[in-house]
C-alpha cells in the first residue's frame, strides 16, 4: 500500500507552473515592449505546436493542415476585424477553423498514413490558390489590411489562448478520450474492436485542435497588419509545428513546449540576419532528430533521468 | 475552332511531357524505395540552376549540360539514400513507420538543399534564351525549346521502360518494388537497388530541371511547386506505378492547358481539386493496384 504523500517534490511542478503563469500574466507591467513581442511570437509557436500534438501526437496521423486553420483565422480577422470586437473576431476565427476541420476530418480521416499528410498539404495549397484567383478576378484586390491592435493586447489574448490550450491538451491527455486516441495510434482496428468510436474520436479531436490554431491566426493577423493569401496560407506554418513537436519529443507532455520555445527563440535570433542559415539549420535539425533522436529532446531528458536513477540504485 | 482545340492539345502535350518526366522520377523513389521524396523538386532546381550557371558562365550548350546534371544528381541521390534513408529503413519498426519518417526526413532535406542553393545562387529569378525559335505545328506556333523538352521526356520515358523490362537490373528493381524482403532473399542486393532507384529518380529530376531551364525562368525556391505537381501526377497515375505516372503526366498537362484556355489562373486550383477528389474517390489512381 502506498499513500500519496504531499512532499515538497510533488508541489514543485505545480508551484513552478503557477509562478511561470503569474510571471507571464504580469509581464506587460515591467518588461520592455520588445520582450512582449518576442514572447508573443514564442507563444504563437507553442500554441501551433501543442495544438498539432493534441491530434497528431497520440494518433500518429501527420497533419499538414495547420496552415489552413491558421490562414482561416487570419482571414476572419481581416474580414471581420473592423466591424466586430476583437475577442468576438478571435472566437469566430476559432469556430471557422473548427468547422473546416470537422469537414476535412469527416472527409479524409479514412485515409491512412502518408495519404492523409499529402491530402492536408494539398488542401492548404488549394485554398491559397483559390483565394488568390478569387481576389484577383472577383473582388479585384490583392491582399487586405487588418485593423491594428496594440502589442500588449495581442500578448494578453495570445496568453489567454495559450492557457486555454494547455488546459484542454492536459485534460484530453488525462481523460478516457486521450486513452482512446492513444489506442487508435497503436492499433486502429483493435481500438474499434474494443468499442472506441474511431471516426468520431478522430474527427472531434482534430476539430478541437484546430480551434486554437485558428484563434492564434486571428490574433497574429492584427500584428502583421497586411496580409495576402501567400502570407496567410504559408505552408511553413504547417511544417514548423511538425518540426518543433518532433524536436521536442511527443512522448512527454512538456516535449512540444520545449521544442517550440527553443525554435521560436532561435528564429527570433537568426531570421532577420541570417534567414537562409536559419532555414538550413531547421532542415539539418529535422533530419538529425529523425535519424538519431526519435523521441526528441524529451526522450533524451527522460533517458538521462532514468540513467541517473539507475546509478543511484546501483550505489546505495 | 479546330485550330484552337489543336492548340490546346499540343500545349497540353508539351506541358505533359515535362510533368511525366518529373513524376516518373518521384514514382521510382516512392514506388520502389518507399520514400515520398518532398525534396524531389529541389533536385529539379539544382539541375536548372546548374544548367543556368554552365550556360552563362562557361557558355556551355544546355543540351550538353544534361551529361553533367544527370550524373551529378544521380550521385547525390545515391549518397543521400545510403547515408539517410537506408538507416531509417533499418531502424523503422514497420513499412508504414518508414514511410512517415522518410517523408519527414525529406522535408528536412528540402530545407537543406533549398537554403544551400539560396546561399550559393541567391534568390534572384534567372533565365536565358536558348532555341526560342517558333516552330509551326498544324497552324499553331510553339517554341523549339518546348518541343525539345517533349522529345527528351518521351525518349527518357521509353528508354527507362526498356531498361526496366529488359535488363537484369531492371528486373531486380521490379522485384524490389513488389516485395523488398522476398527480393532480398532471392539474392537481390536490396540496399544497392533501393539506392539505385533513388539515384535514378534524382537523375530524372536533374534532367527535368535542365529542360525546365530551357523554357521557364528558374530560381532557388522553385522546387516545391514542381514537387507538388509530381505528387499530384503520381497520385493520379497510382502511387508506385511508373507507366501510370507517364500517362498521368500527360493527362495533367492536358487538363492544365484546357483550364488555362478557359480561365487562366485556375490551373493550379484545378490540379489541387483533381488531386483532392482523387484521394477521396480513388486513392489508388488510374493504374493503381
Amino acid at each position: 500500500m502506498k499513500h500519496i504523500k504531499v512532499t515538497p517534490q510533488r508541489l514543485l511542478l505545480p508551484g513552478l507552473v503557477g509562478c511561470l503563469l503569474v510571471l507571464l500574466a504580469t509581464l506587460s507591467l515591467y518588461a520592455s515592449p520588445y520582450t512582449i513581442v518576442l514572447i508573443t511570437s514564442i507563444l504563437m509557436y507553442v500554441v501551433l505546436t501543442v495544438s498539432w500534438v493534441i491530434f497528431s501526437g497520440p494518433t500518429g496521423y501527420i497533419s499538414l493542415a495547420p496552415a489552413a486553420f491558421f490562414g482561416v483565422g487570419i482571414y476572419t480577422s481581416a474580414i471581420l476585424g473592423r466591424t466586430l470586437p476583437l475577442l468576438v473576431v478571435i472566437a469566430v476565427g476559432g469556430f471557422a477553423s473548427f468547422c473546416l476541420a470537422l469537414l476535412i476530418g469527416a472527409l479524409t480521416l479514412r485515409l491512412r498514413g502518408i495519404y492523409f499528410a499529402i491530402f492536408t498539404f494539398g488542401l492548404v495549397e488549394l485554398i491559397k490558390h483559390f483565394l488568390l484567383w478569387w481576389e484577383i478576378n472577383m473582388t479585384g484586390t490583392r491582399g487586405r489590411f487588418v485593423i491594428v491592435v496594440n502589442n500588449t493586447t495581442i500578448y494578453h489574448v495570445m496568453l489567454g489562448i495559450f492557457v486555454a490550450l494547455v488546459l484542454t491538451a492536459y485534460g484530453i491527455r488525462r481523460s478516457k478520450f486521450g486513452l482512446a486516441l492513444q489506442s487508435i495510434g497503436e492499433n486502429e482496428e483493435a481500438a474499434a474492436h474494443i468499442g472506441v468510436n474511431v471516426t468520431l474520436v478522430k474527427v472531434i479531436t482534430f476539430a478541437i485542435s484546430a480551434i486554437f490554431t485558428g484563434a492564434a491566426g486571428g490574433i497574429m493577423a492584427t500584428r502583421w497588419t497586411y496580409i495576402d493569401p501567400y502570407i496567410a496560407f504559408n505552408p511553413l506554418f504547417s511544417f514548423m509545428p511538425v518540426l518543433m513537436a518532433i524536436f521536442g519529443g511527443m512522448g512527454q507532455f512538456y516535449g512540444p513546449f520545449l521544442g517550440a520555445v527553443i525554435f521560436a527563440y532561435l528564429e527570433e535570433l537568426l531570421i532577420t540576419r541570417f534567414p537562409y542559415y536559419y532555414m538550413l539549420l531547421f532542415g539539418i535539425v529535422l533530419v538529425v532528430v529523425i535519424l538519431f533522436l526519435p523521441d526528441g529532446l524529451a526522450g533524451l531528458i527522460q533517458k538521462w533521468r532514468k540513467g541517473g536513477q539507475a546509478r543511484q540504485h546501483a550505489n546505495p | 475552332m479546330i485550330v484552337t482545340i489543336l492548340d490546346i492539345v499540343i500545349a497540353g502535350l508539351l506541358l505533359g511531357g515535362l510533368y511525366a518526366l518529373i513524376a516518373m522520377g518521384l514514382s521510382l523513389q516512392y514506388g520502389v524505395a518507399r520514400v515520398l521524396n518532398i525534396s524531389h523538386g529541389e533536385f529539379i532546381m539544382l539541375g536548372a540552376l546548374t544548367t543556368w550557371s554552365l550556360y552563362t558562365v562557361f557558355g556551355m550548350n544546355p543540351l550538353i549540360a544534361i551529361g553533367i546534371c544527370g550524373p551529378l544528381a544521380f550521385i547525390l541521390g545515391f549518397i543521400i539514400h545510403r547515408l539517410l534513408f537506408r538507416r531509417l529503413r533499418t531502424l523503422a519498426a514497420s513499412p508504414a513507420v518508414f514511410e512517415g519518417n522518410s517523408m519527414l526526413a525529406s522535408f528536412g532535406l528540402m530545407f537543406i538543399i533549398q537554403n544551400v542553393a539560396l546561399i550559393a545562387w541567391g534568390p534572384e529569378i534567372r533565365g536565358y534564351s536558348y532555341l526560342a525559335i517558333p516552330v509551326s505545328l498544324g497552324g499553331a506556333l510553339f517554341g523549339a525549346n518546348r518541343l525539345i523538352t517533349l522529345g527528351f521526356a518521351i525518349i527518357i520515358g521509353l528508354a527507362f521502360y526498356i531498361f526496366l523490362a529488359r535488363t537484369r537490373t531492371g528486373k531486380a528493381i521490379r522485384a524490389a518494388a513488389q516485395d523488398p524482403v522476398t527480393a532480398g532473399l532471392m539474392g537481390v542486393n536490396i540496399n544497392q537497388v533501393l539506392a539505385l532507384c533513388f539515384g535514378l529518380g534524382a537523375a530524372m529530376a536533374g534532367i527535368a530541371g535542365m529542360l525546365i531551364s530551357l523554357c521557364y525562368p528558374v530560381h532557388a525556391v522553385m522546387g516545391l511547386e514542381y514537387t507538388v505537381i509530381a505528387v499530384i501526377v503520381v497520385v493520379l497515375g497510382g502511387l508506385g506505378s511508373i507507366p501510370g505516372s507517364f500517362i498521368g503526366g500527360f493527362m495533367l498537362g492536358l487538363i492544365g492547358s484546357i483550364v488555362t484556355a478557359w480561365q487562366p489562373g485556375l490551373a493550379l486550383v484545378a490540379y489541387y481539386f483533381i488531386f483532392i477528389l482523387l484521394l477521396l474517390v480513388r486513392p489508388t489512381g488510374i493504374m493503381g493496384r
